[in-house]
């Protein structure tokens, strides 16, 4: 080995303890009863009615804040690409900066905004407007996804976006071509492989997700991340936990071998 | 003779780093150790956190000679975890009832002698009662204090007295109420009101207690455990199904609130104290746990914590604005339903399990 590479070593070390060593023992606990016995039951288990629903609220869930982050994010991120001047930056940094900040701390100051004596009720009251109550609902949990993902969409956009030549735009202009023509058939196009990636890096983590629907759902509402969060917990039922991991781990995986193809330039690098 | 002065130094050095190091990886057992090897007269005390007038510690010191090192922990989990470590022999310990049967259960808790106790006496036999729910003679655990589970409201929210835990169906309070987010809690609900025990560990009684959870689940605001406070405190609810000693601050800070033992009865939970097997010292523990019993320190005691007392000698000389605080003397009626939880077994905890799950996708 020569010197250069053994600088990868604590890398190597790192990753063996805290990925490679986790993964295998989901597979070993994922795989076995708890008598110690080989068994795809576990795997199974995602066909009761239970987890099947709670995976199903999980998908909706995720989908539903990844379409609302989508179409929040790509006209923004389409509007910053044009400009050239330097306040595109400061945008940007807006949209990264409540990540700098950790994220339970959001959640906590979502669920103060929104509470029945909150924030937003209050300034609903002030103009003799009703009281909403969107705290502990799915309304909520999607707000908090949505609110705690959109830079991962915005980010992926405005890079493929920035990538788009000009010139083919004005060419397209130039041979006649209108409005939404050329959204449609150029720039539309062109900014897929940033849709992509946004597209999977906010719905990956939003389906796997827990601690948003505990807080700002009031545990009312049961996703797959809480069933497994809850068997390693509450029940200690870890084999059980891990299986149904697997199970979101082929989403998971299913993800990044879509984005494989079509993110051949990365443009998630930004990000992950 | 240069060289030998630098050897000599540096073995100087060494050991005391290495001293220093030893000293540093142990402090807990080093000072633990001491304690045990300093002979008779200590004796090592292990608590929650903020849960006795350390005063009385002194006291105790000045009047028998016995020197106390005081531990705290926070979790019952974290006070079990560290005595099974043995870094530190425990000789005294106060903890939840739960975990005190579980630890009787594997044979880690002494006999207490009561022979030399002056003031046990002191205790009021109704509590000792309820604690033989996990110490069935009486042998093991000495109540310290106890508390219920009951329902916290907000009196500028609810107008009418609450008096059953069947408030928790009303449909006018539909968006306002806070549930117990644990398991066992929150069937306290539903089957006191069936009138059956919280012990119960048939399926039946269970299943209809479920139901009965899925028919309230669309009026709850939310299923919480410690946040129901802050919850209550900021006026967000207007009821939540909480702990006794939690109802208490929060109505530190908020004078709308109001807490009720339903008449239905619910859970009592004691803090007992009791002597593990890791006891060097267990005649200064006795006098310790006597100790404790005496009317003017248990009163202090009082004073600091602000739980309910099974002391009978404090609780007859309180005045009766005191006695008359339901939050933590709740209604005798009430009271005599009440029940301390008891470990159910494998099967039914799986029941429970599964239910509970059900409850919550549904």
């Amino acid at each position: 080995m020569t010197k250069r590479k053994m600088l990868a070593g604590p890398y190597l070390v790192w990753a063996a303890g805290f990925i490679i060593l986790p993964l295998f023992m989901i597979l070993l606990y994922g795989f076995t009863s708890e008598d110690g016995g080989f068994t795809f039951s576990n795997i199974a288990a995602i066909a009761d009615p239970i987890h099947l629903s709670a995976l199903g609220q999980s998908i909706v869930i995720a989908a539903g804040s990844t379409v609302i982050s989508l179409l929040v994010s790509y006209p923004l991120a389409y509007i910053l690409s044009k400009r050239t001047s330097g306040k595109t930056s400061t945008v940007i940094m807006m949209f990264i900066l409540p990540m700098w900040i950790n994220f339970m701390l959001r959640v906590l100051a979502l669920q103060m905004i929104l509470a029945n004596t909150g924030i937003l009720n209050g300034i609903l009251g002030f103009f003799g407007l009703e009281p909403l109550h969107i705290l502990y609902s799915r309304k909520a949990i999607l707000i908090g996804m949505t609110y705690d993902y959109l830079p991962f969409m915005i980010l992926p956009l405005y890079n493929a976006m920035c990538k788009i030549d000009r010139d083919l735009v004005d060419a397209a202009a130039d041979l006649g071509a209108g409005r939404f023509i050329i959204f449609s058939k150029v720039i539309l196009p062109l900014s897929m492989p940033g849709v992509i990636s946004g597209i999977i890096m906010v719905f990956i983590p939003s389906i796997s997700e827990f601690a948003i629907a505990d807080i700002l759902g009031g545990s009312k509402i049961l996703l797959i991340g809480n069933v497994i969060e809850q068997e390693f917990n509450l029940t200690n039922n870890w084999n059980l936990g891990s299986g149904l991991s697997l199970v979101l781990m082929l989403f998971i995986f299913g993800s990044m071998a879509v984005m494989n193809k079509t993110d051949a330039d990365q443009e998630g690098q930004l990000l992950w | 003779m240069k060289r030998y002065l630098k050897i000599i130094s540096l073995a100087g050095v060494m050991a005391a780093l290495l001293i220093a190091l030893v000293s540093c990886a142990g402090d807990d057992s080093a000072s633990g150790e001491s304690a045990a090897a300093g002979g008779d007269n200590t004796l090592v005390v292990f608590n929650y956190g903020d849960y006795i007038d350390i005063e009385t510690l002194d006291m105790f010191t000045e009047e028998t000679g016995i020197k106390v090192q005081y531990e705290q922990y926070v979790t019952p989990e974290d006070m079990y975890t560290k005595y099974q470590s043995g870094a530190i022999p425990y000789d005294v310990i106060c903890t939840s009832d739960y975990i005190i049967e579980k630890m009787i259960q594997a044979g880690e808790v002494q006999e207490i002698d009561r022979s030399g106790m002056k003031y046990y006496d002191n205790l009021d036999p109704v509590y000792l009662d309820f604690c033989k729910a996990f110490d069935p003679e009486n042998k093991y655990a000495v109540p310290y204090f106890w508390g219920t589970v009951g329902i916290c409201y907000n009196t500028s929210m609810v107008d009418e007295e609450i008096d059953s835990w069947d408030i928790l169906w009303d449909e006018k309070y539909a968006g306002q109420m806070v549930m117990e987010n644990s398991m066992r809690d929150a069937f306290i609900v539903p089957l006191k009101l069936a009138g059956k025990s919280i012990n119960t560990t048939e399926e039946g009684e269970l299943l209809e207690a479920q139901e009965k959870l899925k028919e309230q689940k669309r009026l709850v605001m939310a299923y919480m455990v410690d946040e129901s406070r802050d919850a209550m405190i900021a006026g967000d609810a207007a009821m939540a199904v909480i702990y006794s000693g939690d109802a208490t601050v929060a109505m530190e800070y908020n004078e709308d609130l109001d807490y009720v033992v339903p008449k239905e009865g619910s859970n009592i939970w004691f803090d007992c104290w009791f002597i593990p097997d890791s006891c060097k010292h267990k005649s200064n523990a006795e006098k310790f746990i006597d100790f404790m019993n005496r009317e003017d320190i248990a009163a202090m005691n009082f004073d600091y914590v602000y739980y309910g007392t099974p002391n009978k000698a404090v609780y007859d000389e309180l005045d009766d604005e005191t006695k008359e605080d339901t939050t933590i003397f709740p209604d005798e009626e009430a009271l005599m339903r009440c029940e301390v939880y008891k470990y159910l077994g494998e099967e039914t905890e799986k029941f429970y399990n599964r239910l509970w799950k059900e409850l919550k996708a549904y």
